[in-house]
């Protein structure tokens, strides 16, 4: 151990020290201030927190490299996944402010504990040691728990906090259960030293403990046979706090199940990609099935987000430097997508309150073409159809795929692809040729603005998907 | 040999204390024979050399924990004898359990394989030339301070959690407030009243 100075560089620590610190600074402004407008003051500041650190990802971290003796690790594929978290948190956040204050749910804890949910995801993108990779998983989850049962006057949004926290507290059994067994087979917690000690000869100790992190993981991105707490928790939860739930701390989970993967165990793929390739067709399929009959639009999501990250298990199943590039890529169109998406639902305020049916967004393609374009461009892009950006991110999953040799998979992906365009067509088909009497309240401008901006992004930033794609390929190949 | 006259008692003591904790029939004796084990425990941290967690366990888990747990078990009346009723239908079943779990200590017992350097390792628990204090300062501060801040970061989302979802701000109920009451003047609060001889206050 290097006890001389283990903090070499103190900036690539900048966004986790930025987003720490101002959580903290932020906690006493709520605590010593009252009233609706330090409550905004508050979020705005958030916010402006959220970019900071997405910014000092990007430009104060410099070449990247190891802190604290190899735990923390800042490369390309940190600094993206970072930037990624930071402006997709920072959107969710702007979504449930009017929410917030419309529901009577106004509380500065959320902002606060919304940044700290952020800090931990940014610590598992930068895991490089089991224990690092531990702290993070669990600083994000609990924080995410709360949020769940943020509404505590709901018996809906308190089951769904305690389903989430019972399932969470399990799976982090599961994990720490993998990563002790690792330690014990290995020696070491550093992700560099159990490369080296599983690099030799067959190891089956390692190889349980390696399947116990990734069910323990396949929990946290929500992946099947490890989903049956989504829906639920999705549908309970206040929306704003579901919108948030199915982008960053997803991203994260994936970008951090990617990392275990390819750096510890990279030299294991054989032994992890069945398990991988189970994960992904299991999620494929029960995504797009399970989605078939679902009348609350948030299950649909929750269901959507289930298939979703089958197809980015698809794309670590590939293994290789395109699966990786290709990984970052999908991910961070679906994160946008789906934040417009749950934009648009928490614009289905009628005068009596929020609605969440399908059916209530039946003829409002016709009563309301700006949310209904909007809704439909994003609902066949995050389907995949073509030229639509969702297409792209699809499209590059399964070419990784099939480079790997990975060929039933990617057969399975398309016809399962077929099956859940099924039911985002059905949205569509209630939004355009039903008739309906429900009446939207006017969205709030924030609302208003993501939904259609992003209903627009998912057909006009196709050109821009060059400029992604170079982007995440720098980031993709940092791990190989 | 006084040294490992003093482990045969200090371990002697903390089995058959920890044996009474879970038969004791009383909850209150179980809990105070919870608090001989600690202290046995402490004891044979001392002989490991490690003075420090031995203090640390008195005063963290006799101190507080197990001071907790005594008012916990006084003030929740919970008649224990009616818990345990079951206990001898069970027992054919948890004898399994047990077996089982016996048996699969056993295994991994039988087929452990110490590292080679697990023995040096255990006769040095601290770096020599550094006391107790010292050595886990440097652990936890310097190589482990990462870890330790994230820990610290956990606990503090969960103290943030506990409040959110736990308090409640009743609108009758009177609050303390230091500063309005060491700002409180006599003038305000009470008034002086002359009064005559035989008049009263007169309202």
């Amino acid at each position: 151990m290097n006890t001389a100075n283990p903090i070499e560089n103190i900036f690539l620590l900048a966004p986790e020290m930025l987003l720490a610190g101002g959580a903290m600074a932020l906690l006493m402004l709520g605590v010593f201030t009252k009233g609706q407008g330090a409550n905004r003051l508050i979020s705005m500041l958030s916010i402006g927190l959220l970019i900071a650190a997405a910014l000092a990802a990007l430009f104060l971290t410099g070449d990247g490299g190891l802190v604290f003796d190899g735990a923390f690790v800042v490369d390309p594929m940190a600094v993206f996944a970072k930037v990624v978290i930071g402006t997709s948190a920072a959107l969710a956040l702007l979504l449930a402010m009017p929410y917030l204050e419309s529901e009577r749910l106004a509380k500065f804890e959320y902002q606060i504990l919304l940044v700290l949910a952020v800090t931990g995801m940014a610590m598992m993108v930068s895991a490089n040691d089991l224990i690092s990779m531990y702290m993070g998983v669990e600083l994000q989850s609990l924080a995410l728990y709360v949020l769940a049962a943020f509404n505590r006057d709901s018996l809906r949004a308190s089951e769904a906090g305690l389903k989430y926290f019972v399932l969470g507290a399990l799976s982090s059994g599961l994990l720490l259960y993998g990563a002790s067994l690792i330690y014990g087979f290995t020696g070491s917690t550093g992700f560099a030293d159990i490369a080296i000690a599983v690099s030799g000869e067959y190891n089956v100790g390692a190889i349980v403990g390696m399947v116990f992190v990734i069910c323990g993981l396949a929990f946290k991105i929500s992946a099947a046979p490890f989903h049956m707490w989504t829906p639920d928790v999705y549908e309970g939860a206040p929306t704003p706090v579901t919108a948030f739930f199915a982008t960053a701390p997803k991203f994260a989970a994936i970008v951090l199940l990617a990392r275990v993967l390819m750096e510890p165990f990279g030299g294991m793929v054989d032994q992890w990609r069945d398990v991988v390739w189970i994960l992904a067709v299991l999620s494929m399929g029960i995504g797009a099935f399970g989605a078939l009959t679902q009348q609350n639009i948030k299950r649909l999501m929750a269901y959507s987000s289930i298939s979703n990250m089958g197809y980015a298990l698809v794309a670590i199943a590939a293994a290789s430097t395109i699966g990786l590039w290709s990984l970052l890529v999908f991910m961070s169109i679906y994160v946008f997508s789906v934040i417009g998406t749950f934009s648009a639902v928490l614009s289905m305020r009628t005068r009596e309150g929020m609605v969440e049916q399908i059916d209530d967004l039946a003829g409002i393609a016709q009563k309301n073409p700006g949310l209904g374009w909007s809704l439909t461009a994003l609902m066949f892009s995050i389907g995949g159809l073509p030229f639509f950006v969702g297409f792209i991110g699809k499209f590059f999953v399964l070419y990784a795929a099939v480079e790997s040799g990975l060929i039933i998979l990617s057969v399975l992906a398309v016809l399962f692809s077929v099956v859940s365009a099924a039911y985002y067509l059905r949205v569509v088909r209630v939004m355009w040729f039903d008739e309906g009497e429900v009446e939207f309240v006017p969205a709030s401008v924030s609302h208003y603005m993501i939904t259609r901006i992003a209903g627009i992004a998912s057909i006009l930033t196709l050109p821009f998907v060059g400029w992604l794609i170079y982007n995440a390929t720098t980031a993709g190949t940092a791990l190989i | 040999m006084l040294a490992s006259l003093a482990f045969w008692a200090f371990s002697g003591v903390a089995i058959l204390s920890a044996l009474m904790v879970v038969i004791a029939r009383s909850p209150v004796r179980s809990v105070m024979f919870l608090i001989l084990s600690f202290i046995s425990a402490a004891g044979l941290f001392v002989l490991l050399g490690a003075e420090f967690l031995a203090m640390l366990l008195i005063v963290v888990y006799v101190g507080a924990v197990a001071v907790l747990f005594l008012f916990v078990v006084m003030m929740l009346d919970v008649d224990f004898a009616e818990l345990s009723a079951g206990f001898a239908e069970n027992i054919p079943l948890g004898a399994l359990v047990a077996v089982v779990l016996a048996v699969e200590l056993l295994m991994i017992g039988l087929t452990w394989e110490s590292a080679p350097q697990a023995a040096a390792l255990r006769a040095a628990v601290t770096p020599d030339g550094l006391s107790n204090v010292e050595a886990l300062g440097t652990l936890l501060y310097d190589d482990y301070i990462y870890f330790f801040q994230a820990a610290g970061l956990v606990l503090l989302v969960a103290m943030i959690g506990a409040i959110v979802l736990t308090l409640r701000h009743k609108p009758h109920v009177r609050r303390q407030n230091v500063a309005d009451q060491v700002q409180r003047r006599a003038e305000d609060a009470v008034e002086l009243i002359d009064i005559k001889p035989g008049q009263g206050i007169g309202e």
